[in-house]
């Protein structure tokens, strides 16, 4: 009995001192907050040769992204930057690039190059970032033009359009049903460039005949848009082509197709990946796709990060800069910067091109 | 093992030499344990990371972890009674949605918040009233609520995002108090906080909570009124997380119908990190406040490391599962040694060992 009394009393005592602790501790944080807050406005102006960029794409894990990623850190290694990270969320989701952007802040990064998910939800948190005195490029998806400084864009929007447009009248021979299938039902540049498909579509005479009967989203997740491509099938009969304005949802896509009846019979285009597409374009599953060659655009989104926190540029309509071997690049209105027209990829070219 | 030893002794109370421990107890329960690992968490993450230790990490964090931490509130009562409620994310979707269709159709914004926060009480009614008088179970109810709950939001709002928001009001769900760096929106999430620790933890209602989590017939027969209680429960879950969905529009200035996907998960999973028992009867405010807060923490300095978004989904998956293990491991032990004092105490010199 006695024993059992002092071990009471003894784990009572240790208890307090450890809670004693942990409140000397709580205060000891609380002061070190206090002796920081200058710490995290000033190092958003540092020198320009230990400059940092960090690339937050829409996803990580996903092949396109990948290739830009990859130009993207070649480039800023070239341009001149110190260090190059990459960040992201594993979902692409409005909201979850967010606290990605707030990290980086915190971190005093000196350029942000960002894909949007939502143009809007990310707008506040790069305001701050941009207050800390953060270089804002949005590349691939733009935000809300008043929250970055310039925006890489592939091509102009237009051109990506009406390209995927001409390919599946080709294939389908001018007439039938055709579906789109995009990645999110809000990203930005499919959005943009399905409205202009859309009224290519109604616009265009030598489309007349050709009716767009379906616009579905994959999420750019390989398995719903696998399944989209399913239900596609399924609920319009009838359909003779399919245009698929994202990497994911076209490799998908060309999976269930060439393991299903409809192979060779329906025509899908879009932008895909020559290095995904090649095994259906040698199958027959596809005949034309298009794209950029997307490590080009990570590498101008670098070159012009750099070119706008060396201050050689501010974002201005005319501002030039030179984006390495790629030659010199112009700012259009609207804080554009275009960085090329797409390729067309076919069973003839697609070997010379590995990405 | 040794039951004959021990079935004829009652385990539950103290031994009669023993001296109770003086004071609360609440240092040394499961929530404490928390805190302390909360702490130590905090502690680590200042030394090792750089810049963790800033005011401005205070406030992205508690920014970030408001929704999650609003949701789980209700949450804990509901897990503590032995039931779950999956639908919360889509709830607040669906008040996301609802609040950016009232405002781009021209209603005055806080009208707006009203009219989502109402949707949030009828989608929590709904689910009450089938789970509570119909008496289907909640696993059941709310998966079909949170499909279709984030199926209204889609009709509701559609492919759109509104963004357009009052610069003011949206400002306000991301301004901090001074240079703080605190989050003025922190104020009322507290209050929401305290509300639902009195509940728990103060009132005749929320002692009824964890009678019905071991046991519903017994709690039926000492008069708590077991259906009702559960219905104020839900309902409760429908507004507070409407309230979430609304916090989250205006932190993010985009209203769209996937907003808050996913956060169910991360909700209950902060809560049965906090020390709820998923089986019921156990669990209190202030453990789930230090395990929403940890999880948040850890997020918010894994990603100020740069430390992939894999590693931190894969740490939330174990943390989880070593939060549901350690308590069945730590109070197997706390019986053996019990036990074993208890035969050494009793049988002292006539009967050597049961066991050896």
């Amino acid at each position: 009995m006695f024993t059992q009394r002092i071990s009471t009393t003894r784990r009572i005592g240790s208890l307090t001192a450890s809670l004693a602790i942990a409140a000397l501790a709580l205060t000891a944080c609380a002061g070190s907050d206090a002796g920081t807050t200058p710490s995290a406005g000033e190092s958003g102006g540092s020198a320009k040769t230990d400059a940092t960029i960090t690339f937050i794409p829409k996803q990580l894990n996903n092949p396109y992204t990948d290739v830009v990623l990859g130009g993207g850190k070649e480039g800023a290694t070239a341009a001149g930057f110190a260090t190059a990270n990459v960040v992201g969320p594993l979902e692409a989701s409005a909201s979850s690039q967010v606290s990605f952007i707030n990290a980086e802040t915190q971190a005093g990064t000196n350029a942000i190059v960002i894909a949007a998910n939502d143009p809007d939800a990310v707008c506040s948190a790069l305001g701050e970032a941009r207050t800390a005195g953060a270089k804002i490029v949005a590349f691939d998806s733009d935000t809300n033009p008043e929250c970055r400084d310039v925006f890489i864009s592939q091509v102009v929007a237009k051109d990506v359009a009406l390209i995927q447009t001409k390919l599946i009248s080709e294939q389908i021979g001018g007439k039938g049903e055709i579906a789109i299938l995009s990645a999110t039902a809000n990203a930005t540049n499919q959005n943009e460039w399905i409205k202009f498909m859309e009224e290519e579509l109604a616009s265009n005479p030598d489309y007349k005949d050709i009716k767009l009967v379906a616009k579905v989203y994959g999420d750019d997740d390989d398995a719903k848009s696998f399944q989209e491509a399913q239900g596609l099938m399924q609920a319009h009969p009838n359909l003779k082509g399919i245009i698929s304005p994202t990497t994911v949802g076209i490799a998908s896509t060309a999976r269930y197709l060439s393991t299903s009846e409809y192979k060779g019979k329906v025509a899908l285009t879009g932008l895909g990946l020559p290095n995904e597409m090649r095994s259906f374009v040698k199958d027959g599953t596809v005949t034309e796709f298009a794209l950029w060659d997307p490590a080009q655009l990570g590498e101008v989104a670098a070159y012009a990060a750099k070119a706008l926190v060396d201050g050689t540029i501010t974002g201005a309509t005319g501002d030039k800069f030179t984006a390495g071997a790629l030659g010199e690049r112009t700012v259009e209105d609207g804080g554009l910067v275009i960085v090329g027209p797409p390729t067309v990829f076919n069973k003839d070219n697609i070997d010379e091109y590995d990405f | 093992m040794s039951e004959p030893a021990t079935m004829s002794v009652d385990t539950s109370k103290a031994l009669p030499g023993a001296t109770p421990a003086r004071g609360p107890r609440w240092y040394t329960g499961r929530d404490a344990v928390m805190i302390y690992i909360l702490i130590v968490f905090l502690l680590y993450a200042m030394i090792t990371i750089p810049r963790f230790a800033s005011p401005v990490t205070t406030g992205f964090l508690i920014l970030d972890v408001i929704p999650t931490l609003l949701i789980a509130m209700p949450m804990t009562l509901i897990i503590i009674t032995g039931e779950i409620d999956l639908s919360v994310a889509s709830i607040a979707g669906l008040s996301s949605a609802t609040l950016g269709m009232m405002w781009a159709g021209g209603s005055n914004i806080w009208l707006s918040m009203a009219v989502a926060l109402v949707v949030g009480l009828l989608a929590g009614i709904f689910n009450g009233v089938l789970i509570a008088f119909v008496g289907l179970p909640s696993l059941a109810v709310t998966i079909g609520t949170l499909a279709l709950f984030r199926g209204l939001a889609l009709v509701v709002i559609g492919d759109n995002a509104v963004a357009n928001f009052p610069k003011e009001i949206t400002a306000l769900a991301s301004s901090k108090l001074g240079a703080t760096g605190i989050p003025i929106m922190l104020i009322p999430v507290l209050v929401v906080v305290v509300i639902f620790g009195l509940i728990l933890h103060q009132t005749a209602f929320g002692r009824g909570l964890y009678a019905m989590g071991y046991s519903k017939d017994a709690a039926h027969f000492v008069g708590i009124n077991v259906g009702l209680s559960k219905f104020w429960l839900y309902l409760a879950s429908g507004v507070v997380a409407a309230a979430a969905g609304i916090f989250w529009t205006l932190r993010y200035t985009s209203a769209r119908s996937d907003n808050a996907s996913g956060l169910e998960l991360t909700v209950i999973a902060a809560v049965l990190l906090g020390g709820v028992s998923i089986f019921g009867g156990k669990g209190s405010i202030p453990g789930v406040l230090a395990g929403v807060l940890l999880i948040g923490s850890l997020n918010y300095a894994l990603r100020l490391g740069r430390v992939s978004d894999v590693v931190l989904v894969s740490l939330t998956g174990l943390l989880l599962i070593a939060s549901v293990i350690a308590p069945s491991i730590s109070a197997s032990i706390t019986r053996w040694r019990h036990e074993r004092r208890l035969r050494r105490q009793l049988s002292a010199p006539a009967e050597p060992s049961v066991t050896g």
